[in-house]
């Protein structure tokens, strides 16, 4: 492990990407907005930016593991969790929020999975960590941090208590 | 009847549902859990969840149901698998088409999954013995011998109302001796580790060495769901009940019939179950039927996603490459 970045920095990074989200959501109403994080990482990232943002609507979570498109070749994710999406979805400005922005294929599962709740507004991609590698045309808006990467190396949040972004090398 | 486990892969993953026996806590714990995260799908304004799209799922009914077979098809619906439905009584099995030329047909049509409902014991068990490779089977009630989705579903539901199945004290009330519902239903609370499980009903509905199973045997109602956690009432069969093994419907409901005053003996906080359908006034009273300790359309509601999650699990094995939980973008 290589590159650990302390509580203080990550935290300090959503700090940053929360300020950024106030001054672009700023011209709406607040119960307008409805932020999701992504399982496990990104909910970890969600509920800080919930509380630094002060959003109305409870946070709704994802587990995307339903919309996987390698279901037929890792099959199902025995740890699966609910996804609970309690606030209506509908006109609703969503913040998806995942840890790390990698390949693009979270995204677009979890987008699907969103529609399938609803038609949002708009929905706007904040990710705490983006690397090299996408597959698909995702891009997020707000990115906390940029690793430029091989394909061998993984960067991983963990947490939740203390959120820890660290690179590993792929054995 | 069952000589050895065919229900798993060679990684201990379920291939097939044939029975609860055989099947270890964590198994039931996990498709608890994967029922769980599947509760939500009902939720959404689309009601479904794309993970079994290009599946093709089979319901194979030798036998009248409707509850299950419905059930069963919402569930493999809502993961977008196509289902298929064959009345076996009306289908080429009358013309003498062989069960098992029946199969190899329905193999060569790339079927992926076969949900056998069968009046014989053991009929899902033999299917499953001669099914490609690439098919799975569930058993969705074979004769008087197991029902294990129901069970499945009883146990999720028990789950969600009771948390934690050790400190929990279960009676199962009514007609055992023809239930391959109570079969299950007692092989899945012993693995899961309840404090204590009691059958009870008149010595004719009990069948012989029931207590080699672990269970209690009760014949006074009162005292059989006394400070009962979980009552299950079942349904009398009337159809398979042939010969004099009950003086009357009445005498029954007098003596074991679940009314509002017999389910004070119960824990005030006891929920009521029944696996349907229902005979009112037979085996429970329609009060307690509507009453608020039922769940019993609970049941139907957790019916589905207790299905989705075994459907999913059971096609949801990796076919190839590494299994893993992956990682992560």
């Amino acid at each position: 492990m290589q590159d650990g970045q302390n509580n203080n920095e990550v935290e300090q990074l959503i700090e940053n990407m929360g300020q950024q989200l106030a001054s672009r959501i700023s011209a709406y109403a607040k119960d307008q907005f409805l932020m999701i994080g992504i399982h496990t990482g990104g909910v970890w990232v969600a509920e800080r930016l919930h509380e630094i943002l002060e959003l109305e609507q409870p946070i709704g979570t994802l587990d995307i593991s339903f919309y996987r498109d390698d279901f037929s070749r890792i099959g199902l994710n025995p740890q699966v969790k609910p996804s609970k999406l309690s606030t209506a979805v509908d006109d609703r400005h969503i913040i998806l929020v995942d840890d790390i922005l990698h390949t693009g294929r979270t995204i677009r599962a979890a987008m699907n999975e969103i529609f399938d709740y609803g038609r949002p507004a708009s929905i706007t991609l904040v990710a705490l960590g983006e690397r090299s590698g996408r597959e698909l045309p995702i891009q997020a808006d707000i990115v906390g941090k940029h690793f430029d990467l091989d394909s061998h190396e993984h960067v991983k949040l963990t947490g939740p208590e203390e959120l820890i972004l660290s690179i590993t090398q792929a054995p | 009847m069952i000589q050895k486990n065919i229900q798993l892969d060679s990684q201990g993953r379920l291939r097939h549902l044939l029975t609860i026996e055989g099947l270890k806590r964590q198994m039931l714990m996990d498709i608890f859990d994967t029922a769980e995260s599947l509760i939500s799908v009902a939720g959404q304004s689309v009601k479904k969840v794309p993970i079994l799209r290009g599946k093709t799922i089979v319901n194979l009914f030798f036998e009248d149901s409707t509850r299950t077979l419905t059930t069963f098809e919402l569930a493999a619906k809502r993961l977008s698998a196509d289902v298929l439905k064959i009345n076996v009584r009306t289908s080429s099995n009358s013309k003498g088409e062989n069960l098992l030329d029946m199969l190899r047909n329905l193999e060569a049509m790339h079927c992926d999954m076969f949900v056998v409902r069968h009046a014989e014991s053991g009929a899902a068990h033999l299917i499953a013995s001669h099914v490609a490779p690439h098919i799975s089977v569930v058993n969705a009630g074979d004769g008087r011998h197991a029902h294990p989705t129901q069970a499945l579903l009883d146990m999720f539901t028990i789950r969600r109302h009771k948390g934690e199945f050790a400190p929990l004290t279960v009676a199962i009330v009514g007609d055992i001796m023809h239930s391959r519902v109570a079969r299950s239903q007692i092989h899945a609370l012993t693995t899961l580790g309840v404090s204590e499980l009691r059958v009870v009903a008149p010595k004719t509905l009990i069948p012989p060495k029931v207590d080699s199973l672990g269970v209690h045997v009760y014949h006074d109602m009162e005292e059989g769901i006394e400070d009962a956690d979980v009552v299950i009432v079942l349904r009398l069969q009337k159809e398979r009940m042939l010969g004099a093994m009950l003086p009357s419907e009445h005498e029954y409901f007098n003596c074991y019939g679940l009314t509002s005053e017999k389910l004070k003996a119960a824990k005030p906080d006891a929920i009521v179950m029944h696996p349907g359908p229902i005979n009112r006034n037979v085996e429970i009273d329609s009060e307690v039927a509507d009453g608020p300790q039922s769940v019993i359309l609970e049941q139907v509601t957790n019916g589905i996603a207790v299905r989705m999650a075994v459907m999913s699990m059971v096609l949801g094995r990796p076919t190839m490459g590494n299994p893993t939980t992956g990682v992560d973008d």
